[in-house]
C-alpha cells in the first residue's frame, strides 16, 4: 500500500511540476504577441476570453504573481486554456480534442503494438543465442537508430508514390468527415497504415535488442537452471520462467522511454500530415499561436504522465515484489 | 596501555514496515591493548553492528564508547585521531580491497591519511608492512586485488589496518571467507603482529574452537545481549548460558557417535 | 606453530614503479572499448570525425555555392551525390553538416553528463530525504516530454548558438543517467571497500573522487554515448522541422531543404545520404555502448560463442542442463539426447 502512495505522491509532484511549468513558459518566453493581437482585434474577442488570456500569459501586471498563479488553476479546473490565434479564436481544449484521439489511437495502438512485437522476438532471440537469429541484431542496431521521419519519408516515397498501395497524407480522404461509417474506419485504416507501419518499424529494433540483453542476463540465472532440469518444456520455461522475469525491466524502460516516443511520433505526424497534437503543435509553432502551444504542452505532458502511471500499475500487476517491499 | 569502553550501547534500526529492530541492548565491553577478546555469535546477534558502532560507521543510538576514559568525538581532528587509534579488518577479501586500485595505494592512503611517515619515506613503509604480513613487496605492490588470492587479500588487509599503527584492532570475522587450509596461517599472523605490537584485538567469529585458540577472553553475543563472558577456556569448558551450550554442542565432535546424541563429550585437555 | 604462505624477499629500492602504474592504469580504464563491437564503433566515428575535420580539404565545393547549370543532377562524376535545386553540392552539404552534427552531439554529450554526474552520484551517495528529493527531481524531468519542451523554447530564438543548442538538448537527456548512475552509486555505496575508506577517516571528496568514481567509468562512458545519440537524433529531428535555424548546417537541415524544395519521392540522392549518414553515426555510438555493455556485463559476452561451440558439438543449447553424450566418437551427432 505504501508503495502506491509513494507513487502517487511522485505522480501529483511531477503532476504539479508540468502545470507550473506551463504556468511560466509563456512569461519567461520574449515578446507579446498577445497584447498586439488584443489590439488588433479589439471588437471580436470576447470579455471573457480577453480575461482568460491575460491570465494564461500574465499580461495582467496590476495582479501579484501569486494571484496569477491561483488565477491559472482556477481556468485550469474549468478546462478553460483560452483561445487559439491561427484558429479564429476557438477555445483550445476543443481544438485539442479533436486532435488527441487521432494521436492516441494512432501512436499508441503503434507504439504498444511495436513494444508486444519487439519484446516477442527479442525473447525468441535471446533463447535461441548463438544461433542464426543473432543474425538480427545488426539490423536490429541499425533500424533503432534511423530517425522516424526519415524512414517515414522513405517510406512515402516507396509504398504511396511510387507504387501507391496507401495514401500518404491525412487521416481520411478529402471531403469526407468523421462519421461512425464502415467507409469512413475502412479509410481511417488504410490512411493510418503507413503511418503505423512507420512507427513499428523504427522502434522495433529497440525492444527487440533490449529484451535480448535481458534474456541473455536472465538464463543465467539459477532458477532457470533449476526449471530446466525439473524436467519443464523449453517452451514452459521461456515463457514462464525467463521472458516473464526479463519483461519487468523492459516493461519499467518502455514507460521511461514514453516521452521520448511521443517526441519522435510528433515529427511522424508532420510527415504524415496526420491531424493530431503533434502536427498541431508544429503548426501552431509556426503560427506562433501561443495559447495552443502552452495548451498543448500540458497536454501531452498530462497524457505521458497517465502513460507512466498505466505503465507502473501493469509493473505493479506483474512484479509481486513490488508490493510487498519497498523501492 | 590503550582502553576503550563500550558502554550500556542499544542500536535501534528502523525497518520501515515493520517497525524498530533492536541489533544491541545494553552491551557493554572493555577492550585493553594487549589483551585478545573473541566476540562470538550467530549470523544476525549483533556482532558486526557492535564492528560498525566502534569504527563509527554506525552511531549508536544510546550509550557511549569511550577511549581513554574520553568520550569519542563526533567529528573532525577528534575523531580522525580515533580513527587512527581503532581500526577494521573487514570480512570478505573480495569486496574490501577497491578493484580499480593496486595493493600500493590501499596502504598508502591510510599512511598519507594520518602522516604516519614523512612523504619520502612511504614507499619504503608500504613495503616493510607488506613484508610484515608476509607478502614479497616487489610482486605484489603493483597489483591489483583481482589477480591475488583470497588469503593474499585478507593479508593484504591486515597490513592496511595496521598501516596507521593503531592500539586497537577490530576483526570481523577474518578467515570466515578463506580456505580452511590457510584460516590458521592468517590467524597466526594476526596473533604474532598482536604480540609485536601490543595490540588489543576485537575477535569477531561464529567459529568457537579458533575463537578459544587466538584469544583471552571469549563474549558470547545472542540478539544483542552479550549472555556469556568470561576466559577462554571457562567458556568453552564450562559454559553457564544455555545457549552457550548450544554453540558448543553445535561443534562436530569426532568422538561422539551420531546415532547417541545423549552420549556425554569427553573433556578435551 | 608458524607457516609461511610466501617467503620473504629483501625489499628492492623504490624504482620507477609508479610511472608503470599510471600508465597501466589508463589503459585499464580503456578496457571496456577493446572488443569488436566497440572498436568497429569507434572506427566508424573517427571516419565521421575526420570527415569532419578535414571537409574544406576533402569537398571541392562550397557547401552553399550554387550552381544554376546543373540543378537537380542525380550523383555524377563532378558531384559525388548529387546537386540540390539550387545547384549546390550534396557531397559537400554532407561533409559540413557532419561538423554541426558532432560538435553539437559531443557538447550536449559534455554538459548532460556532467550534470548527470552530479545529480546522480550525489543522490546516490547521500541517504534519506536529501536522496529522495533528488531522485524526485530527476524523474520528472525522466517523465516529462522533452521535445514538446525543447520545440517551445528554440522556437524563441531567431539564431542560436550551437552552445545554446547543446545547453537546450542536455536539459532534457540528464535525466537518464542521473538515474543509472544513482543506482549504481547506491549499491557501489555499501560495498565493504568504501566502508573501510570511510572507516579509514577519508574526507568525502575524496571518497567519491578517487575511490568510487573510478568503478563507475563504464556506466558513465555508456551514457555519454547514449546522450550523444540521443543530441544527434534531436539535432537532426529539429532541424528537419525548421525549428532550428538553417544558418546551422546539419544532416537535418538537408532534410529540411530536400522537403520544402519537392525532392520527394524522385530525387532520391538529396534524401537518401543524410538519413542513412544519421543511422550510420547513430549505429555507431551504439556499437560503442553494446562493447561497453558485454564489458560489463560479462554473460552477454560469451553466452553466443559458447552456444556456438556447443553446436558445433552436435549439443543444442536451450534443449537441457545436463547434456547426455550417447556416444564417445568425437563426432557428436544427434545420438546425444538431453537429461530428462
Amino acid at each position: 500500500m505504501r508503495f502506491f502512495l509513494r507513487r502517487l505522491a511522485f505522480y501529483a509532484f511531477t503532476a504539479w511540476a508540468a502545470i507550473t511549468i506551463n504556468f511560466f513558459l509563456p512569461r519567461v518566453m520574449k515578446g507579446d504577441p498577445i497584447s498586439a493581437y488584443l489590439q488588433k482585434n479589439q471588437g471580436k474577442v470576447s470579455p471573457e476570453a480577453i480575461d482568460s488570456l491575460r491570465t494564461l500569459f500574465g499580461l495582467d501586471s496590476t495582479k501579484s504573481l501569486w494571484q496569477q498563479y491561483i488565477d491559472y488553476w482556477g481556468l485550469l479546473f474549468h478546462g478553460d486554456l483560452g483561445r487559439s490565434f491561427s484558429r479564429g479564436l476557438a477555445p483550445v481544449t476543443d481544438i485539442i480534442a479533436s486532435a488527441l484521439p487521432w494521436t492516441v489511437g494512432l501512436v499508441g495502438l503503434a507504439t504498444v503494438f511495436s513494444f508486444i512485437i519487439g519484446t516477442s522476438l527479442g525473447a525468441l532471440i535471446g533463447w535461441r543465442r548463438g544461433s542464426r537469429a543473432d543474425a538480427v541484431v545488426p539490423i536490429a542496431t541499425f533500424f533503432s537508430t534511423v530517425p522516424y521521419f526519415w524512414m517515414g519519408l522513405i517510406v512515402i516515397a516507396v509504398f504511396s508514390s511510387t507504387l501507391g498501395w496507401f495514401p500518404a497524407s491525412h487521416a481520411y480522404g478529402k471531403g469526407s468527415a468523421p462519421e461512425w461509417s464502415l467507409d469512413f474506419i475502412l479509410q481511417v485504416v488504410q490512411h493510418g497504415a503507413l503511418p503505423a507501419i512507420t512507427i513499428v518499424v523504427a522502434s522495433l529494433g529497440g525492444w527487440v535488442l533490449g529484451m535480448r540483453n535481458m534474456m541473455m542476463t536472465v538464463l543465467d540465472e539459477d532458477y532457470v537452471t533449476v526449471a530446466q532440469a525439473k524436467g519443464l518444456k523449453p517452451r514452459r520455461v521461456l515463457v514462464n520462467y525467463a521472458a516473464r522475469n526479463a519483461l519487468l525491466p523492459q516493461l519499467s524502460s518502455f514507460a521511461l522511454s514514453l516521452g521520448f516516443i511521443v517526441g519522435g511520433t510528433l515529427v511522424m505526424e508532420l510527415v504524415f500530415s496526420y491531424p493530431g497534437v503533434g502536427k498541431l503543435l508544429l503548426d501552431a509553432t509556426t503560427a506562433k499561436d501561443y495559447p495552443l502551444m502552452q495548451g498543448l504542452f500540458l497536454v501531452i505532458a498530462l497524457a505521458v504522465l497517465l502513460a507512466n502511471i498505466m505503465a507502473d500499475i501493469a509493473y505493479a500487476i506483474l512484479d509481486p515484489r513490488t508490493r510487498q517491499m519497498e523501492a | 596501555m590503550t582502553t576503550l569502553e563500550f558502554s550500556h550501547v542499544t542500536k535501534r534500526y528502523r525497518v520501515r514496515g515493520a517497525g524498530d529492530m533492536l541489533a544491541l541492548d545494553d552491551v557493554s565491553f572493555t577492550l585493553h591493548s594487549g589483551e585478545t577478546i573473541a566476540l562470538v555469535g550467530q549470523s544476525g546477534s549483533g556482532k558486526s553492528t557492535i564492528a560498525k558502532i566502534l569504527t563509527q560507521l554506525e552511531r549508536a543510538t544510546t550509550g557511549d564508547i569511550l577511549l581513554d576514559g574520553k568520550q569519542i568525538p563526533r567529528r573532525g581532528k577528534g575523531l580522525r585521531s580515533y580513527r587512527q587509534q581503532v581500526r577494521m579488518v573487514f570480512q570478505d577479501p573480495f569486496a574490501s580491497l577497491n578493484p580499480y586500485h593496486t595493493i600500493r595505494h590501499h596502504i598508502e592512503r591510510p599512511l598519507r591519511l594520518d602522516h604516519v611517515v614523512p612523504s619520502d619515506e612511504v614507499e619504503t613503509e608500504v613495503r616493510r608492512l607488506l613484508e610484515r604480513v608476509h607478502l614479497d613487496p616487489a610482486s605484489t605492490i603493483d597489483r591489483r586485488p583481482h589477480e591475488l588470492s583470497g588469503g593474499q587479500r585478507q593479508r593484504v588487509a591486515i597490513a592496511r589496518a595496521l598501516a596507521s599503527r593503531p592500539s586497537l584492532l577490530i576483526a570481523d570475522e577474518p578467515v570466515s571467507m578463506l580456505d580452511v587450509s590457510i584460516r590458521l596461517g592468517v590467524l597466526n599472523l594476526m596473533a604474532d603482529l598482536q604480540r609485536e605490537a601490543n595490540l588489543g584485538v576485537l575477535y569477531i567469529t561464529h567459529d568457537l574452537a579458533t575463537a578459544r585458540h587466538f584469544s583471552d577472553e571469549i563474549m558470547v553475543l545472542h540478539h544483542g545481549v552479550v549472555v556469556e563472558r568470561g576466559k577462554s577456556d571457562d567458556v568453552i569448558l564450562n559454559p553457564q548460558h544455555e545457549y552457550t551450550r548450544a554453540l558448543r554442542d553445535a561443534s562436530p565432535d569426532p568422538d561422539k557417535h551420531f546415532a547417541d546424541p545423549s552420549a556425554p563429550a569427553p573433556t578435551r585437555s | 606453530m608458524t607457516t609461511n604462505t610466501a617467503a620473504i624477499v629483501a625489499a628492492p629500492a623504490p624504482g620507477p614503479g609508479h610511472n608503470r602504474s599510471t600508465w597501466s592504469r589508463i589503459g585499464q580504464s580503456f578496457a571496456m572499448f577493446r572488443n569488436p563491437k566497440s572498436m568497429l564503433g569507434i572506427a566508424i566515428l573517427g571516419v565521421f570525425t575526420v570527415l569532419a575535420i578535414f571537409a574544406p580539404l576533402i569537398s571541392r565545393y562550397d557547401p552553399l555555392q550554387k550552381d544554376y547549370t546543373a540543378l537537380r543532377q542525380p550523383p555524377s562524376g563532378a558531384h559525388w551525390l548529387g546537386t540540390t535545386h539550387m545547384g549546390e553540392d550534396l557531397f559537400s552539404q554532407i561533409l559540413y553538416g557532419t561538423r554541426g552534427v558532432l560538435i553539437v552531439g559531443f557538447l550536449t554529450g559534455i554538459i548532460a553528463t556532467f550534470v548527470a554526474v552530479a545529480i546522480g552520484v550525489t543522490a546516490g551517495y547521500v541517504t534519506g530525504w536529501k536522496s529522495e528529493s533528488l531522485s524526485a527531481l530527476t524523474n520528472v524531468f525522466l517523465v516529462l516530454p522533452g521535445l514538446p519542451l525543447i520545440i517551445i523554447v528554440a522556437s524563441q530564438y531567431d539564431n542560436p548558438s550551437l552552445f545554446l543548442i547543446a545547453a537546450v538538448l542536455a536539459l532534457t537527456g540528464w535525466a537518464w543517467g542521473a538515474r543509472v548512475l544513482r543506482a549504481q552509486t547506491m549499491s557501489l555505496r555499501n560495498r565493504d571497500f568504501v566502508q573501510a575508506a570511510r572507516a579509514n577517516g577519508e574526507p568525502l571528496p575524496r571518497i567519491i573522487a578517487v575511490e568510487m568514481l573510478p568503478n563507475l567509468t563504464a556506466i558513465i562512458a555508456s551514457s555519454f554515448v547514449g546522450t550523444v545519440t540521443a543530441a544527434v537524433l534531436g539535432l537532426t529531428t529539429l532541424a528537419f522541422i525548421g525549428v532550428i535555424p538553417i544558418t546551422n548546417l546539419n544532416w537535418g537541415t538537408i532534410l529540411y531543404w530536400a522537403q520544402q524544395n519537392g525532392a520527394f519521392p524522385d530525387f532520391w540522392w538529396w534524401y537518401i545520404p543524410a538519413g542513412l549518414c544519421i543511422a550510420l553515426l547513430g549505429m555507431a555510438l551504439s556499437l560503442i555502448n553494446f562493447g561497453i555493455d558485454e564489458y560489463v556485463n560479462p554473460r552477454l559476452r560469451s553466452a553466443g560463442e559458447r552456444a556456438r561451440a556447443m553446436r558445433k558439438k552436435g549439443l543444442s543449447m536451450a534443449s537441457g542442463v545436463t547434456i547426455v553424450r550417447k556416444s564417445t566418437t568425437p563426432t557428436g551427432g544427434e545420438g546425444d539426447s538431453p537429461a530428462p
